[in-house]
């Protein structure tokens, strides 16, 4: 029997994002927002870079990477902004503005491995 | 000369006044008191127009829940003596998030509806006839609820949960807790039925794993895990809907006698 | 079957309307360290949302050419972007023990009838955590 709430898949998205951003984001980010910047380690080359992201499970998951976390911020930011500052009246906009946030997102990031 | 310690409680009289006025009284301290005996020396001694609820004394019977200092907790079984030190005072005030009816009793009817409307009752098909016998069930199939099944329907966990407070219509961590209790137990079937209730913003899904219910819990129900182990049945439930649109054959349960 | 709320509305008995109602304040989250430290854990999801905007600047970067991936690297380097970026970092990082620490929460394991204690799901989590940072850090570096 199929269920017509979409809660279910939402909060299996927000899981799968939450696991991917807690594994994967912070060595992500320490080196390419912090370590790479600062100098503190030595910056891999464009060409380097390049032939990394030629290989497509690379590209796959670089994908999951930009998606998953998308998702995960979406249905937390939405619960948020309900609980946080209490405009669950805004709700339908609210609603579109996260998912379809996180869904233009995952596009962008579609287009932009496919086309590499 | 003994000790004494400050106590101050919000007197609202639905009669009298629109908004309660915060009263301090006196109380003598003893070592072995705790909040509920201040506040019948109070009523007792001091003001006897004081009222608030309480019975066996004992953190069973789950009818003291009010909040001490803002933590939500059974004034039986707080220490006075905590609270006592240097000569501050102790704030007790009607448990959060509910209305109060007078001084210290809270409007507990819609908690009530909600906790009815989750069936927690064992739901079966059939009603197998008396001459089957009772049913059997082995200690491992005890411990799979057992915890949950500890609630004394005292709701700290409703004063302590913000999303209780914030969406009034959230059924909340004890109701929900109290439905795994029973989805969770052998002799039941009722778990897709209480599923298609709770499967709702405002069931399992409004809870956002804040945890402050597990925390306040005086009998360590958790139900903060029980709402996340019933997301995650519901999430995998939601999965196979689409793997095996068939459906799920019903649970076996032995009874005494006869074969399953 | 169509979705029905649970209920319209709280359900108070009819014969009490002199309640008092006290008000729940929009800076609610202010009023206890716990539910203080819950919107930051909340608020995390925000830094991870935009480590991916960073991802995808890279990779727009990338796309266009070593110039542009050059010139992406040294706006990188803008003192203001490190401390948005080290800042994200501490959040990203919260997110990551809040949620190896409470996912377990999620799961009634049970092995031979007994509950596995919680650091048993949560520790290989960590493990985890280590062993494919450690991978990522190797091929990026190499």
């Amino acid at each position: 029997m199929m269920k017509l709430s979409s809660e279910p898949f939402l909060w299996t998205l927000f899981s799968a994002g939450g696991v991917v951003a807690a594994l994967l984001v912070p060595v992500h980010l320490l080196l390419f927002g912090v370590a790479f910047p600062l100098g503190l380690l030595h910056a891999p080359s464009y060409e380097h870079l390049m032939a990394l992201v030629g290989l497509w499970p690379v590209r796959i998951y670089l994908f999951l990477l930009c998606s998953l976390p998308l998702f995960h911020w979406a249905h937390r930011f939405r619960y948020t902004l309900y609980d946080g500052l209490r405009v669950k009246h805004l709700n339908e906009v609210i609603f579109a503005l996260c998912y379809g946030g996180a869904v233009v997102g995952t596009l962008l990031a579609g287009y932009l491995l496919w086309s590499l | 000369m003994k000790d004494t310690i400050i106590v101050e409680i919000p007197r609202y009289s639905p009669e009298r006044d629109a908004e309660p006025h915060f009263q301090r009284f006196e109380v003598p301290v003893y070592k072995e008191w705790v909040v509920l005996d201040a506040l019948n020396y109070i009523k007792d001694k001091l003001d006897g127009s004081l009222t608030y609820r309480w019975s066996c004394r004992m953190g069973i019977c789950g009818s003291c829940g009010m909040m001490v200092n803002g933590e939500p907790k059974l004034s039986c079984a707080t220490f006075l003596s905590t609270y006592a030190r240097n000569g501050a005072a102790v704030r007790v005030e009607p448990l959060r998030y509910f209305p109060v009816i007078r001084d210290l009793v809270t409007e507990l009817s819609d908690f009530l509806a909600k906790l009815k409307r989750v069936k927690p009752w064992l739901l079966r098909e059939d009603e197998p006839s008396l001459a089957q016998g009772e049913f059997l069930q082995t200690p491992e199939q005890l411990e799979e609820y057992k915890q949950f099944s500890m609630c004394i329907n005292c709701t700290l966990c409703y004063a302590a949960c913000p999303v209780v407070g914030l969406d009034p219509v959230f059924v909340g961590p004890a109701a929900i807790a109290l439905a795994q209790r029973y989805n969770k137990d052998s002799r039941d079937e009722g778990a897709e039925e209480r599923l298609a209730i709770l499967e709702h913003p405002e069931g399992i899904w409004g809870c956002t794993f804040v945890g402050e219910c597990t925390r306040v819990c005086p009998k360590h129900v958790d139900p903060a895990g029980a709402i996340q182990q019933y997301k995650l049945t519901a999430a995998l439930d939601w999965v196979k809907s689409f793997v095996m649109p068939l459906g799920r054959k019903n649970k076996d349960v032995d009874h005494a006698g006869k074969a399953a | 079957m169509p979705e029905k709320p649970l209920s319209k509305a709280p359900i108070y008995t009819e014969f009490h309307p002199r309640w008092y109602r006290p008000h729940v304040s929009v800076y609610w989250w202010l009023g206890q360290r716990q539910y203080l430290k819950f919107i930051l854990r909340e608020i995390s999801s925000v830094f991870v949302a935009w480590f991916v905007v960073l991802m995808l600047l890279q990779l727009r970067a990338l796309r266009s050419g070593p110039d542009a991936y050059s010139r992406f690297s040294h706006w990188l380097q803008n003192p203001l972007v490190i401390a948005i970026n080290i800042v994200s970092l501490f959040f990203v990082i919260f997110h990551a023990i809040t949620w190896f620490n409470l996912a377990p929460r999620a799961m009634a394991v049970r092995v031979r009838g007994k509950q596995l204690p919680e650091i048993m799901i949560s520790a290989p989590n960590y493990a985890m955590w280590v062993v494919v940072s450690a991978g990522v850090a190797w091929l990026v570096l190499r």
